[in-house]
């Protein structure tokens, strides 16, 4: 007589499913709970083994039961992981940080226990350079499809030939202006400046973000966003010195003070400005005339990634276009993606904060490598900061 | 073998074993300062006297120049050396009739509950409680109240008397209850003494019970000061992160760039002036309880 998988089970498949059920509905019994464990491996096991189960396409591999996302403020729809967790049951569990520089640290330090995050384009290099990030095992995100991308956006990601990271979406950085509080009409950082010495005098936000705080800053003389160039970067101080006494606040979470009217003017990205306009109107999103900052956030998984089968899991189901429509309709920052954009509505495509005249885009620029690692903008930052 | 010896011996024994019994005993909380505090002391020690690594983090080297670099952070250390002693001795006014009425006048039978009162918001983290005074301070707190009778735009969060409240809130049981301990023991006797020697009730106050009293004041001020040396959230949710405290100057260049050495040199300072200010403290405390003790006979 052959051998059959069933003989040795600790419980028959039929026995096994009537038993869950029960549990699923609350009903259980003493028995039931102390053999509870064993139960617990037999579902892993046999779901994958015997197809009794209702099987996602995720049971190939064992997911666990919960990872880690690095990203940014407001930037996904809540949504998207309780589905994800409905299909998978891993649970996600959100860490949001405000500068690319605390992300880094945080790989850097080890042990950052996420198996998924969201680094902006110019930071990908350097997560290559230091061992990081590992080439993405595109086997397993077959929802992503480099063809319908963008390759404006996109050209970060890859480094060599080898993918590292994929693009989440693209954006901007502006500046968000509640246009009942500052009335004024204004369209340059110019601008943005002068008027948080004014008329925003302690209701101006900036960024806790060296990037694009200091590159606005040296957007007020006409200087390059990226400067590295010592008498540049003193101007540039020089100016933020100068306002730090007139701001309401330095942080990169900005959306609380600007919808409780404590704040009336912010510099602001993309998906942040839409959002905000969608809820109170006159809330403006505005683009600097001297240009600024042009940006991709990309998906990467880290080298020491605790659950690596979630991450791709969760990556994968992101770039589905299904999903990812419904995470730009609530994060509102454009998408890289045509597949997606073919599902957008087209008041989302013709919407101005989130796809701007060509005029407006001509002038930013992306972020460079060397400005993550620089300390002279670090220091010069903390100066700030502590002034 | 003569007698005494064999009793020496003995009582050698009895020695031995109650030093491994006692050595025993602490084993535990050895282990723990040592894996805990010394082990990661030692870490930033050695990381104060190397290099920041090209991309940031730690580069091995012998090097002062971290904290030759100190000055850099000046202002950060000036304002904690202002605001820390400030918001003590906020919390200290506050405190001190609080810990008064619950020691000498509040009924016994309600002393108690009232002290519970006083412990129960620590069951929460600082963080969330924090987090509460960011919205009752925004303005869809407080502010949107006082528009209703025509205070419009009144701006109270990201203030530095935002951050002077979340101090005081933050870290008053921490004063009150040392100081509610020293005025429990008062001996009462002293007080009708002062009184029936003549003595008006402010003096007695100033004379009697602030006097008696100064031990637990120092140990609460100690306390929340030297909290306060290493404090950066309530600056950071209520100051809007702009009234920079040496504990943020800490956070950024651990987490933003990521300088570990020079971070580490400040660690090693700030760790040094906690030292000196809980040794001052220390001192001012003895004395006054010697004078007390002076007094008394």
């Amino acid at each position: 007589m052959s051998k059959s998988y069933r003989d040795g089970l600790p419980i028959s498949p039929e026995k096994f499913v009537d038993q869950l059920m029960r549990m699923k509905r609350g009903s259980i019994s003493r028995r039931d709970f102390l053999g509870l464990t064993g139960l617990g491996v037999a579902t892993a096991v046999m779901a994958r083994e015997l197809g009794i189960m209702p099987t996602p396409a995720y049971a190939a591999e064992n997911l666990g039961d919960r990872m880690s996302i690095a990203t940014w403020p407001n930037y996904h729809d809540p949504a998207t992981f309780e589905n994800f967790k409905a299909e998978t049951g891993v649970a996600v569990e959100v860490n949001v940080f405000g500068s690319n520089e605390e992300m880094l640290a945080k790989l850097q330090a080890g042990g950052s226990g996420w198996s998924l995050f969201v680094p902006t384009n110019y930071t990908i290099s350097t997560y290559k350079k230091l061992g990081i990030i590992e080439p993405l095992d595109m086997a397993k995100l077959g929802n992503f499809d480099g063809t319908k991308e963008d390759a404006r956006f996109t050209a970060e990601g890859t480094i060599d030939g080898t993918i590292y990271a994929v693009p989440k979406n693209w954006g901007t950085t502006g500046f968000a202006v509640n246009t009942k509080k500052l009335a004024k009409p204004m369209s340059s950082w110019k601008e943005f400046w002068d008027t948080a010495m004014a008329e925003g005098d302690g209701r101006t936000m900036v960024h806790d973000y060296q990037l694009t705080t200091i590159g606005n800053a040296l957007k007020y003389y006409g200087y390059s966003f990226n400067s590295l160039k010592q008498d540049e970067l003193a101007k540039a101080e020089e100016l933020l010195l100068k306002v730090k006494p007139h701001l309401f606040a330095v942080s990169s979470d900005y959306q609380p003070g600007m919808r409780a009217g404590d704040a009336w003017m912010t510099m602001c990205w993309t998906n942040d400005g839409a959002q905000l306009h969608r809820d109170i109107p006159e809330i403006a999103y505005v683009l600097g005339k001297e240009g600024g900052e042009i940006w991709t956030d990309f998906y990467a998984i880290p080298k020491d990634a605790p659950n690596k089968p979630a991450g791709y899991a969760l990556l994968n189901y992101l770039m589905n276009p299904k999903v990812a429509v419904k995470e730009h309709l609530a994060n509102g920052a454009p998408s890289t993606d045509a597949r997606v954009n073919a599902l957008l509505p087209k008041e989302v495509l013709d919407n101005p904060i989130l796809y701007p005249a060509a005029d407006l885009l001509k002038p930013l620029e992306f972020g460079a490598a060397a400005t993550l690692t620089d300390p002279g903008r670090a220091e010069l930052m903390a100066r700030f900061k502590s002034a | 073998m003569p007698a005494g010896t064999e009793a020496a011996f003995s009582m050698r024994g009895n020695l031995l074993r109650r030093n491994l019994l006692t050595a025993l005993l602490l084993a535990p909380a050895t282990l723990w300062l040592v894996v805990f505090l010394v082990l990661p002391f030692v870490a930033i020690a050695i990381f104060s006297v190397g290099e920041r690594a090209p991309e940031g983090g730690y580069q091995a080297a012998l090097t002062f120049a971290q904290y030759a670099n100190l000055p850099a952070r000046a202002t950060a250390f000036w304002n904690t050396m202002v605001l820390a002693p400030a918001g003590a001795l906020a919390c200290l006014l506050v405190a001190y009739p609080v810990a008064y009425y619950l020691a000498l006048r509040a009924p016994q039978r309600w002393r108690l509950i009232l002290l519970a009162l006083i412990v129960i918001p620590f069951w929460t983290s600082l963080l969330m409680r924090t987090y509460a005074w960011m919205y009752i301070l925004g303005g869809r707190g407080i502010p949107a109240l006082l528009a209703y009778v025509g205070i419009e735009d009144l701006r109270l969060i990201n203030t530095s008397g935002a951050v002077l409240l979340g101090i005081v809130y933050g870290y008053l049981p921490l004063m009150i209850l040392p100081i509610y301990v020293s005025l429990e023991r008062l001996d009462r006797r002293l007080l009708e003494a002062s009184a029936d020697l003549g003595a008006t009730p402010v003096s007695t106050f100033l004379g009697v019970t602030l006097r008696l009293s100064l031990p637990g004041v120092m140990t609460g001020f100690s306390l929340v000061m030297i909290l306060l040396l290493g404090e950066y959230l309530i600056p950071t949710l209520l100051g809007g992160g702009k009234v920079f405290f040496i504990g943020n100057a800490l956070v950024d260049l651990f987490l933003q760039s990521r300088n570990w050495p020079f971070g580490s040199a400040i660690a090693i300072t700030l760790v040094a002036v906690s030292v000196v200010v809980l040794i001052v403290a220390n001192r001012i405390s003895t004395r006054l309880s010697g004078a007390r003790r002076v007094d008394l006979i």
